[in-house]
């Protein structure tokens, strides 16, 4: 039976405990706000991309790009955009999950986030760069990436990229998801509810009349798929970072309200005990009055 | 009268999105103009100046290097960069000019050296479109 003393020092160290979530909740959900609205507002540039990558593609002919180059997969790099920190609830368990579908011994990765890395070196996989994006990402830090992975698919070192990260849907739903970026060989089509790779249909061009390119297709692609990876790279950091946030604040608010719910339950016990020891008490005095009395 | 719907639409936000008359861009092989019913076409643009013109008014906007898809009924412009011309303010936009510029004088990594340099063309640029409209 713990004494009084006890369950008010325990009491005292909840407090505390809510206290520093609620403040992570606070800053979480500040910097949520903003990033989901980056990501949000990339989204009709995405949108437009795709439409009109689509349509150079179909009106191209039968133009080819290295980076559309099909090959057979005999090695797969694997970009994971986790977060840097945890306290973020299952969302960096649910991308390593998914992370962890492809075979180990044709895959080779990149990471940005350190949940990632550590992850990677944990498992004792092949870990060809490591990538830290800043807390707001700039389109730099997709660039570099972009470039890197770009880079690895051109020279033949890896026949295919993937990226897995975390597509944010709303504050309260986030999904991990798997979507190769290389080679560029089927666009498809984005949902244009949800950026992400909501993948609804084919693209199809504009049919009917030829396109004119200029000054020529080759070119005008070969500037165009290499920007397009950049932006989709850009995107969906901008899109795991909304969703950390979201996913941070969630997972604080409701530390939060555990916290609180202990502490009513303890102050009821202590209140109890109290009462208890109140009329232990009492008796002890009446019952020894009354045995003087007599 | 057939009219066209144009679109710009930078990373950040959509930029622009109404049907005008007639709109000219700065193409990479040249300034281009563009009536509705067009063929279509597929283009890049350097940093400069679009202008789209409805019902005899004239509307600027300064933007950066892009993409433009041109169909019969549409003009989609996707760029790093669009500011319309009233939105630009040149102190600020005069102020990104010599940061760019004393950053440029520093020892830079290539990634660095290309994000600085496009900085500095979106500056000059929106000057430039500024100083136009004043002459």
């Amino acid at each position: 039976m713990p004494s009084t003393r006890d369950i008010r020092r325990r009491i005292k160290s909840v407090k505390n405990t809510a206290q520093i979530t609620k403040a992570m909740q606070m800053v979480a959900s500040a910097k949520m706000r903003k990033a989901q609205q980056s990501a949000i507002s990339g989204r009709p540039y995405a949108l437009l991309m795709n439409e009109v990558l689509g349509a150079a593609i179909s009106g191209a002919g039968d133009f080819s790009h290295p980076l559309m180059e099909r090959r057979e997969i005999k090695k797969r790099a694997l970009i994971i955009i986790s977060t840097d920190k945890g306290l973020c609830g299952g969302l960096n368990t649910n991308l390593l999950r998914e992370a962890f579908k492809l075979p180990a011994s044709t895959t080779v990765y990149i990471t940005a986030g350190r949940k990632g890395s550590q992850w990677v070196a944990r498992l004792r996989r092949e870990l060809l760069a490591e990538f830290s994006p800043k807390d707001t990402p700039r389109f730099e830090d997709a660039r570099a990436i972009s470039k890197f992975a770009q880079e690895l698919f051109l020279s033949g070192k890896v026949d295919a990229v993937d990226v897995v990260f975390t597509n944010y849907i709303n504050t309260l739903t986030q999904k991990a998801e798997l979507t190769s970026l290389l080679p560029l060989d089927k666009i498809q089509k984005l949902d244009p509810d949800i950026r992400g790779a909501g993948i609804k249909e084919e693209l199809r061009g504009i049919t009917g009349l030829d396109t004119t390119f200029e000054p020529s297709a080759p070119n005008f692609l070969g500037n165009l798929l290499p920007h397009y990876v950049n932006f989709q790279i850009f995107q969906m950091l901008l899109e795991a970072k909304a969703s950390e946030h979201s996913a941070r604040m969630v997972a604080m608010k409701s530390a939060t309200d555990n916290a609180k719910q202990i502490i009513k339950d303890l102050t009821l016990e202590y209140n109890k005990l109290r009462q208890a020891n109140i009329t232990k008490e009492l008796l002890e005095i009446t019952s020894a009055a009354m045995a003087m009395g007599n | 009268m057939a009219t066209l719907k144009l679109e710009i639409v930078t990373p950040e936000a959509r930029i622009f999105s109404e049907d005008v008359d007639m709109v000219t861009l700065p193409g990479s092989e040249g300034e281009m103009g563009i009536f509705p019913m067009h063929i279509p076409l597929m283009t890049q643009i350097v940093h400069g100046e679009v202008l789209a013109r409805r019902g005899g008014q004239d509307f600027l906007v300064a933007v950066g290097e892009g993409f433009v898809e041109i169909t019969a009924d549409r003009v989609a412009i996707l760029t790093d960069m669009a500011i319309k011309a009233d939105d630009i303010d040149e102190i600020r936009a005069e102020e990104a000019r010599k940061r760019a510029e004393a950053r440029l004088a520093e020892k830079l990594g290539d990634e660095e050296q290309a994000a600085v340099q496009s900085a500095l063309m979106h500056s000059l640029t929106q000057l430039n479109l500024k100083r136009r409209l004043r002459h």
